[in-house]
């Protein structure tokens, strides 16, 4: 990418990432991908009462390429998965995604051959909103945790560190179906 | 979590290119790429005398939802408008053959997801014409079933003052519209627990009693949209702007407007004040003093006009029903028949919402009864005799009615729902071909579809 | 009083044959005609031998699978509300009238009527409900598709609600074809409402309206295979795991018939 994929992991390094991330947090532009009842919510959390313009973000832009983040509001019908796909692969990096609402994590109430299964079957999530719909403050709460780690994010070699790490852990995890005890 | 997807640097797939197709030469344009299109078009002899099709959405902040516009244009005027839908098909319809009659509420309540209330309210009119106890609703359930409707037509008009105002430039009215919702969800949050997608109204009453103080905070609600509803008035009905944009845009007459089957705010600013709540009246509306708001401008501005004022006469059934919801203290809100009556009440406990503590004490330690109309009616749920039902009701955008259709078991057979976005959005062709784009976005917003009720 | 002689103790006495005590409906083996309980209500509506239509097995339990956990003896026929006979009562005779010797059927259920047309009859019906004065029937609603598999012969029927507003009135028309040809004329030249109504029936069913101007799917992606709200085409959706226990889909989970 820029000078900042360059730089030698150290104090630089560090102090350039905080930077960044600071920068990119602090001015989030999302990309209009309502879809349905979360759509609303959205909008309201846009509106007067939650206002997301005090996190930078009430400028919601029409065209995928000058946005960075992708608010997956609502439930994604098989028709418009590859719609979903092509606005994601439009928008320029970085890029975030935050599922918000269970029906675009996880299929929702919609268990059925009309709705994708949660939207991580198309697109890289990582933020994941549950809520029928979420509130717009449980919106804002997923949004800051975002900001949170998009400040943390990791730049250069400490990404790819990161990331070498992040793949170790995945493939020694503990599968879903292996765990066992209490259903609670 | 930290993702492990590392950042992609591959070439663009969507980048502005050409292509030849089998249909012809295919521009993907994406912004300060114009002169490809017109060296393209000047180039062949036979492209220039072709239209252009320009495909509009479904991701698009104007369209309404996710809308598909196919657009055959020449210069600005639009030739040929056709519209695609289907992509927010969620197949409700085939869920709800798979729930209880209960559980199909709480699915129905989510396809016009901005009135959700006439949702619930037409299709539990059809259960309940099938079980036939529609003389045994309780008075307090018919007249909150009023309430929150006439709450949910004001919430409704007001998203679509809203956005369409947003869609053709005037942001102010977007979020002074969004402010006005404010109040109305928190309304309804007060009475039923959620901003959205409440499954309150169920066959046989509503699901929980107002909780106190809840007429306090209609009254103040109705005194303070007194005084902000003539704000959109003021903003906008005399609006050199506001009326240049929208008068004689979208024009259908009666004729039309009978034609293609469309109800609600367009077929009244034809002029025909058909309204289901005086005409076929249900849960009680013949009781409520209100009037048919219509204008005689086919056009859009004539549909905004009437759905500024049917939400003050909304705002008059909201008062009226408020008054009689004062004399109906500790009246029932669910049908006496126990075996239909969903038995649970809901409370906020130390972890979180569930079954209230006196309704649990009720069941495990005074009532073997109705431990087990719990029990029955939460597991198998009642069971409908046979037979069809359609009751319509008239919903901020038409008429919705839902043709239910049982085999006397305890799953709707056949739930299907006449959506009225679904029928009105028929006549954007006619709306739009022959005038410009812009009025396309204007039209399809007059019309309010929402994209949850076209595609369910 | 004499008293009687002690006589031998008997042996059991051939049992006398003594025909079957009329059968509840419950109790009935599948596929036989039932007669459903015949009775009069006011408006016309009375119930006489109606066929049942299928039959609901057991009360509860995973369908099509070899669960016998509920009651899977239990054998219930179901039957649909029957025809209905002269007079109808009310504004229905007129109706009624102005469609004279077009109906198959007319059935009258929660004081809604419904004719049952046959689909060769369609369009004139149509024609007449709309054009006639008496009868006005300016605007339908829409149409809307049921599947009844085990209705053989007449497994897809097509449902329409007509509105008179002149005359407040609803009535409802119900067309049905069978699966091996599933094919109903389209009344779109008469209500052109029931344009993307009747694209919306094709797409879910399958019933193809002759004359309809373009019957394309309209919802489901343009290759989408099958029609999805037919019964024989399942709801599609994945197990849900969590923490080592599956929850089955909607479809196959344990559920009361």
């Amino acid at each position: 990418m820029g000078i900042e994929e360059k730089l030698p992991s150290g104090v630089l390094l560090t102090t350039v990432e905080g930077v960044a991330g600071y920068m990119r947090k602090a001015s989030f532009w999302p990309a209009t991908f309502g879809l349905a009842c979360c759509a609303i919510e959205m909008m309201t959390t846009g509106g007067p009462k939650y206002d997301l313009a005090r996190f930078g973000m009430e400028v919601f832009r029409a065209s995928p390429r000058q946005a960075d983040l992708m608010i997956v509001a609502g439930r994604v019908s098989q028709k418009m998965a590859p719609v979903l796909r092509q606005i994601y692969d439009q928008m320029p990096d970085p890029k975030f995604v935050l599922a918000m609402g269970v029906c675009a994590s996880s299929g929702g109430m919609f268990n059925n051959y009309a709705i994708v299964q949660g939207v991580d079957h198309v697109v890289p999530v990582d933020m994941y909103l549950p809520g029928c719909p979420p509130r717009p403050e449980m919106l804002i709460d997923a949004i800051l945790k975002l900001h949170d780690q998009v400040q943390h994010a990791k730049l250069g070699k400490n990404r790819l560190d990161e990331i070498v790490e992040a793949e170790a852990t995945a493939l020694n995890a503990l599968p879903t179906s292996e765990m066992r005890g209490m259903l609670r | 979590m930290v993702s492990t997807s590392s950042t992609t640097q591959g070439t663009d797939p969507y980048a502005a290119s050409t292509s030849e197709t089998s249909q012809g030469r295919v521009f993907t344009v994406t912004g300060q790429d114009w002169d490809s299109v017109v060296e393209g078009v000047a180039d062949s002899e036979h492209l220039a005398d072709e239209r252009i099709v320009v495909n509009m959405g479904p991701q698009h902040p104007s369209t309404h939802g996710v809308l598909r516009l196919i657009l055959e244009l020449e210069g600005e005027t639009v030739t040929e408008a056709r519209c695609g839908i289907g992509y927010l098909h969620t197949g409700i319809e085939k869920n709800m053959e798979f729930r209880s009659w209960v559980q199909g509420v709480t699915f129905c309540t989510r396809m016009d997801y901005l009135s959700p209330f006439f949702n619930e309210a037409t299709y539990t009119l059809g259960v309940e014409r099938l079980l036939d106890i529609e003389d045994q609703i309780p008075e307090k359930a018919q007249v909150m079933r009023v309430l929150l409707m006439e709450l949910n037509r004001i919430s409704s008009h007001l998203v679509c003052i809203a956005t369409g105002g947003m869609e053709i430039g005037a942001l102010t009215v977007m979020t002074i519209g969004f402010r006005e919702r404010e109040l109305v969800l928190d309304l309804f949050e007060l009475i039923t627990g959620l901003r959205m997608n409440h499954a309150f109204i169920r066959p046989g009453g509503v699901a929980q009693d107002l909780p106190p103080g809840t007429l306090d905070e209609i009254r103040d609600f109705v005194a303070l949209m007194k005084k902000r509803l003539p704000e959109y008035a003021a903003l906008c009905n005399a609006n050199p702007i506001f009326k240049a944009r929208l008068e004689n845009v979208g024009h259908l007459d009666l004729q039309g407007c009978l034609a293609l089957g469309l109800t609600g705010p367009p077929l009244r600013a034809a002029g025909y004040g058909w309204d289901l709540r005086k005409t076929q009246p249900y849960s009680g509306y013949e009781d409520y003093d209100f009037d048919v708001q219509t204008w005689d401008t086919c056009d859009a501005y004539g549909r905004f006009r009437v759905r500024l004022n049917e939400m003050q006469e909304s705002l008059r059934i909201v008062e009226q029903a408020a008054d009689r919801l004062a004399g109906l203290e500790g009246a029932p809100v669910m049908i006496a028949d126990k075996k239909i009556a969903w038995p649970s009440q809901l409370a906020i406990g130390s972890d979180g919402m569930g079954n209230s503590l006196d309704h649990i004490r009720h069941i495990m330690g005074e009532s073997m009864e109705a431990l087990i109309h719990h029990f029955k009616l939460v597991t198998e749920g009642f069971r409908v005799p046979p037979g069809q039902a359609y009751v319509p009701v008239e919903s901020p955008r038409g008429e919705l009615g839902a043709h239910v259709v049982s085999d006397g078991g305890t799953k709707p057979f056949r739930a299907h729902f006449r959506d009225p976005s679904f029928t009105n959005l028929q006549a954007t062709s006619v709306m739009s071909e022959g005038g410009m784009i812009a009025d396309v976005i204007v039209a399809i917003a007059s019309i309010d579809p929402v994209m949850g009720g076209v595609d369910r | 009083m004499t008293p009687t002689e002690p006589t031998e103790p008997q042996g059991p006495q051939p049992a006398v044959e003594k025909p079957a005590v009329r059968q509840s409906p419950e109790n009935l083996p599948p596929g036989k005609d039932v007669v459903a309980p015949s009775s009069t209500t006011e408006g016309g509506e009375t119930t006489i031998e109606q066929p049942a239509v299928g039959v609901r097995t057991g009360m509860f339990g995973v369908p099509d699978t070899g669960d016998t956990s509920g009651y899977g003896g239990l054998v219930k026929p179901v039957v649909f509300p029957g025809a209905a006979q002269r007079p109808y009562g009310g504004w229905f005779d007129l109706v009624a009238d102005g469609l004279d010797g077009l109906i198959e059927k007319v059935v009258i259920h929660r004081g809604e009527i419904t004719f049952h047309v046959h689909r060769d009859h369609l369009l004139e019906v149509a024609g007449k409900l709309r054009d006639d004065p008496a009868l006005r029937f300016e605007f339908c609603s829409g149409v809307s598709g049921v599947h009844y598999p085990e209705d053989t012969g007449r497994e897809l029927h097509a449902v329409y609600h007509l509105l008179s507003m002149t005359f407040n009135r609803r009535i409802r028309l119900e067309v049905s074809c069978p699966d091996a040809d599933p094919h109903i004329p389209s009344i779109v030249a008469a209500y052109p409402t029931s344009d993307w109504h009747e694209r919306e029936t094709f797409d879910f069913f399958g019933i193809i309206f002759d004359g309809h101007p373009a019957l394309t799917r309209i919802q489901m992606p343009d290759d989408w295979p099958g029609h999805p709200q037919r019964k024989d085409y399942p709801l599609g959706g994945i197990p849900v795991e969590y923490k080592g226990g599956t929850i089955p889909p909607p479809d196959q989970r344990r559920s009361y018939n």
